[in-house]
């Protein structure tokens, strides 16, 4: 079985994987622990969005 | 002027106190290791230790999906070296891909890539789970 992902769902599925375990691991309370998962969600898909963006003016 | 000596009390009291070793200390980190998130549910941290499992486990299996690369033990290129280290952070799965001989096939897609990353990340996320349920162990987090 083999499966072929895009980009951004590759990124957006790895962004979910690791923000989880970031979130679990790096905070002590469960509140702060979905803050900071919440957090390291949108610095990821933020990261991939201006990657792709600085990308694309680098090509122009 | 020279600094005035410290006594042996005053270093001692400065020095961070050392861990006891505990069962516990030594099995979380272990299980952890051979099996993503069980380190944690050993000791009743049970949906940490389920959202662990399920986020590492997951990730290992996307990348076999994405018919990503897994590393053998090697010392050659180093970061082939390193992507055996991150690779075998994942315990009891890379155990496991390397007696199905998961992780070798020809790769017929350009995003296979992906795989191989998520194979070396899933990995490299055990790891710091496995810091996390010693941390857990010893007392320093709750």
């Amino acid at each position: 079985m083999t499966l072929a992902l895009s980009h951004f769902s590759a990124a957006l599925l790895f962004s979910v994987f690791a923000s989880v375990v970031f979130g679990i691991t790096q905070r002590n309370t469960t509140r702060d622990q979905i803050r900071y998962g919440l957090y390291c969600f949108a610095m990821f898909v933020g990261g991939v969005i201006v990657a792709g963006w600085v990308m694309w003016l680098l090509r122009r | 002027m020279a600094n005035p000596p410290t006594t042996k009390n005053e270093t001692a009291a400065t020095k961070a106190p050392a861990q006891p070793v505990t069962v516990m200390s030594v099995l979380a980190p272990a299980v952890g290791w051979l099996i993503p998130g069980a380190g944690h549910l050993i000791q009743k941290r049970w949906i940490r230790g389920l959202l662990l499992m399920g986020s590492i486990v997951i990730m290992f299996a996307l990348g076999l999906v994405l018919e990503g690369h897994v590393y053998q033990p090697n010392g050659g290129d180093i970061l082939d070296i390193l992507g055996f280290v991150g690779d075998v952070g994942a315990g009891g799965l890379y155990i496991l891909s390397q007696a199905m001989n998961w992780g070798h096939g020809a790769i017929s897609h350009a995003t296979a890539d992906y795989g191989t990353k998520y194979l070396i990340v899933a990995g490299l996320l055990n790891f710091i789970s496995v810091a996390d349920a010693y941390h857990i162990a010893i007392g320093k987090k709750p």
